[in-house]
């Protein structure tokens, strides 16, 4: 299957996720520049990590205007499949194709670890070969990730099952003790209503190969290869 | 036509915890400036704008603001227009 991945100035893991879909699963990528509307007919898109626009203004705010990002905006809206990684994800929360918003971590400074997440819905197209409670070992790396929205918000994603992962310990707890960065009910990454997109702080793309330290994070681009490939 | 400067003011709406300026009032504390309150911290953004009126300046601005300056979830803001005399 074929993976657009978009590049802002200032993207740095556009590459991690090409190597990843390339090398790790076998797939083809292809690179979307960011002044482009053209999606060349991918089946998927990875908004990747990095500091677009050196997040001027907010982190994703410059990048919503993008021409690419219109694309992608059109391509979510007829049902496509867009998966936004740390600042791809405070991306699609500054398009609204996400509900809420990023603050800067209570800590106030950049964090850089590795983490336990829980597996809070098996059900999305990008989580399907993992099991709901399941524990993973993925790195966050971001100064901007905690997670908020007005709590009518919270209350809907919490009730329609959007929040996808969240911050706990190695069993699975989740405690204020084990959220690094102040989120809102410890939310890692969260999906929309239809599921068809999904944001996530941490990256998968470096939990994808042992050498990496983890492999935790390479069932959700498999989950998402099995999707398409079975459909 | 004429030229307006505008100054936006954006901060963290009420009720958004605002981890910077919880860490300037402890810092405030700390030195013993212990009456202060409340700490908000945000933006300040200024621009000219060229304009007939400054009704169509607040037209532009607020456009603006909800295009992509401001981010309505956890930021509000306000302005000042005067006019640049040259």
């Amino acid at each position: 299957m074929k993976f657009g991945i978009p590049v802002y100035p200032g993207s740095n893991c556009d590459r991690d996720v090409g190597w990843v879909v390339e090398k790790v699963l076998g797939h083809e990528a292809v690179y979307l520049w960011h002044g482009e509307r053209d999606l060349k007919g991918v089946d998927c898109v990875i908004v990747p990590g990095g500091f677009s626009y050196g997040d001027y203004l907010r982190p994703g705010a410059m990048a919503k205007l993008s021409p690419v990002t219109e694309a992608i905006c059109e391509f979510a809206e007829r049902g496509g499949l867009v998966m936004g990684i740390c600042n791809g994800f405070q991306i699609l929360l500054e398009t609204g194709l996400l509900p809420g918003a990023m603050l800067p971590n209570k800590t106030l400074s950049f964090i850089c670890k590795f983490v336990h997440l829980r597996i809070e819905n098996d059900q999305t197209p990008f989580t399907s070969l993992y099991r709901k409670g399941e524990v993973v070992r993925i790195p966050i790396a971001h100064a901007e990730g905690n997670y908020t929205c007005p709590p009518e918000t919270l209350k809907e994603i919490e009730e329609n099952g959007q929040v996808v992962l969240r911050y706990s310990s190695p069993s699975g707890e989740v405690s204020e003790e084990f959220n690094p960065n102040g989120s809102l009910n410890n939310i890692a990454g969260i999906c929309n209503r239809r599921g068809n997109v999904f944001g996530l702080m941490p990256h998968p793309e470096r939990a994808s190969e042992a050498i990496l330290g983890s492999t935790d994070g390479l069932k959700m681009f498999q989950s998402i290869v099995e999707g398409v490939v079975r459909a | 036509m004429a030229t307006y400067l505008v100054k936006v003011f954006i901060s963290y709406r009420k009720g958004v915890l605002d981890p910077q300026g919880v860490a300037v009032e402890k810092a405030a504390h700390q030195l013993g400036f212990t009456k202060v309150r409340n700490v908000r911290v945000g933006k300040y953004v200024t621009m000219e704008i060229e304009a007939d009126s400054p009704e169509e300046v607040k037209r532009e601005i607020e456009e603006m603001a909800k295009k992509f300056l401001v981010n309505p979830v956890i930021e509000e803001y306000t302005y000042e227009i005067e006019e640049v005399k040259r």
